[in-house]
């Protein structure tokens, strides 16, 4: 299977510390891979180097066979790249519908589906983001990466922090939202993890430790046990 | 009662001139972190040009006004473009070095001018009607400071609604709160970052324009002590807001006027500091402040 996504040698410091020690992972085209590990493994500092958030010292990205190692946040963006970051970031200041216009980049940008998704966003149109619950911001920040057609959606821990109910939201939006494009997950909710993901990396003191199909990891739980230091047992 | 008009009318034009310089620090420092202390240099740049250009075409005061004023405008956009583009671009996420530059071109930018035109005032164009005098309550107010309040009210208004209902209005207001995120929705900020230096040029030269109106001269020093008086602005009204750039400009123009008369001349300085250190114990993020990231 071709490779939406492919990271060759990456190395990342930050400040003195080195945080990644070249990583090497493909994410195949379409479906979900998520990326696993303990606290602290380099995780979403690995989304954020693809994004061009954090200086890369070394490696390659290839985005469906382009270069984009050396390219600018906003043109890895323009490549077909939708991020959801881990704290939502959305514009606090903004209203919801000024938050989802500011995302637009295609001609004819999804709002069906982005509402058919989250309905509760059309109602919430006018009101400023800021003043939005943590689960409506979530759905903001997913909604501004599903507004375009991307290649490929970097999302870092969707349902961080979210009540249940709006955890089994989420993670039905992006199995819709997989049926469209590919995903690169990083999540710790493991149930949330074997209903999406198709294969997994794992990653342990800035390096890929594991990488394979997501229920042969998830169906060993002495693996992930020592893997991600958590018990197992989804099956 | 005169008096007290008078005052009031003459520190709302102070203010608007404080305003003019205060939004555009603000803008840059809200959206990218920079503090342009060569903003000062940018009244000075711009009013002088005004002032040579109006000189070169002659003409009633007027045409030497309105079409140098032009002139200055320009000038003061396109000196601060090409500062952004030179001189702050490579050295985003350098803050020290940043503040070292803009200090250092603040210095050569009035020593470039006073080279240029001497270390003596020059006669500003004024418009014998602006000189003219209208009563307001008994009070005889020179036409000018209309002008300047108008002209300061106009560009509040059209700032605002640039902001509110343009597309690149949007991208600013979102590059205040987040710039990364900004990018991270594929929109090249740096373009953001060129506009608002050029708007922020632009807007000083009005002000430098508008002050050789209120003064009747354009000197060397002028950028300087207006921008000294334009930062306790923008720290009052709260980096990055528009908004409380314009609060905080009209109330540090009256309490300069009201202080220097009521209690002694040179108290207003005085007076102005205390508004700021009480705002700082009180507000410390200003009155107005950016949405954090």
């Amino acid at each position: 299977m071709s490779a939406a996504l492919s990271v060759d040698d990456l190395h990342v410091y930050l400040g003195e510390s080195h945080v990644l020690q070249g990583i090497s992972f493909d994410v195949p085209a379409d479906g979900v891979t998520a990326l696993l590990g303990r606290n602290g493994v380099g995780k979403t500092t690995t989304l954020r180097a693809l994004m061009g958030l954090v200086p890369r010292s070394r490696g390659g990205i290839m985005l469906a066979g382009d270069d984009v190692t050396r390219l600018p946040t906003h043109a890895v963006v323009r490549r077909g790249v939708g991020y959801v970051p881990e704290d939502r970031d959305v514009f606090a200041g903004l209203t919801v519908e000024e938050n989802l216009r500011l995302a637009e980049r295609d001609a004819d940008p999804r709002y069906d589906l982005v509402y058919e998704l989250f309905p509760e966003l059309r109602q919430r149109a006018a009101q400023r983001a800021g003043t939005l619950s943590g689960g409506q911001q979530q759905m903001v920040a997913i909604a501004r990466a599903l507004l375009n057609r991307n290649q490929v959606l970097l999302v870092d821990e969707p349902t961080k922090g979210l009540a249940p109910l709006l955890v089994t939201e989420v993670a039905a939006a992006l199995e819709r939202a997989a049926e469209l494009t590919t995903i690169l997950l990083v999540e710790q909710n493991l149930p949330v993890v074997q209903r999406l993901a198709r294969d997994v990396v794992v990653l342990d003191g800035g390096q890929v430790v594991h990488r394979g199909p997501a229920d042969e990891l998830l169906s060993d739980s002495e693996h992930v046990r020592r893997l991600l230091g958590v018990h197992g047992g989804t099956h | 009662m005169s008096t007290w008009v008078l005052l009031t009318i003459t520190g709302l034009g102070l203010g608007a001139m404080y305003f003019l310089v205060a939004s555009g620090l603000s803008l840059i420092y809200g959206l990218m972190g920079v503090l342009n202390f060569a903003h000062g240099a940018l009244i000075t740049v711009g009013a002088y040009a005004a002032w040579w250009f109006g000189d070169q075409i002659g003409g009633g005061a007027w045409q030497r006004l309105l079409v140098g004023g032009l002139f200055g405008l320009v000038v003061g956009a396109v000196v601060a473009a090409l500062i952004e583009l030179v001189l702050i671009r490579p050295l985003y996420r350098r803050p020290i070095e940043q503040v070292l530059v803009t200090v250092g071109l603040a210095l050569a930018l009035g020593a470039l001018v006073q080279g240029i035109w001497g270390h003596d005032a020059k006669p500003f164009p004024v418009p014998a009607w602006m000189i003219d005098t209208t009563s307001v309550f008994g009070a005889n107010v020179p036409n000018d400071r209309f002008v300047e309040i108008g002209v300061a009210a106009a560009v509040l208004l059209g700032l605002t609604g640039f902001l509110r209902y343009t597309r690149f209005g949007l991208v600013i207001r979102a590059g205040v709160e987040n710039r990364a995120m900004v990018s991270a929705l594929g929109i090249d900020v740096r373009r953001a970052f060129t506009i608002v230096f050029a708007l922020g040029g632009a807007l000083a030269a009005l002000a430098g324009v508008l002050s050789g109106v209120y003064f009747g001269v354009v000197d060397p020093g002028r950028g300087t002590s207006l921008l000294i008086f334009a930062f306790i602005v923008v720290v009052i009204g709260g980096f990055g807001s528009i908004g409380g750039s314009a609060v905080a400009a009209v109330a540090v123009g009256l309490i300069q006027q009201y202080a220097n008369y009521y209690a002694s001349s040179g108290t207003g300085d005085l007076a102005v500091v205390l508004l700021l250190a009480g705002v700082l114990l009180v507000r410390p993020e200003g009155l107005a402040p950016k949405v954090t990231h």
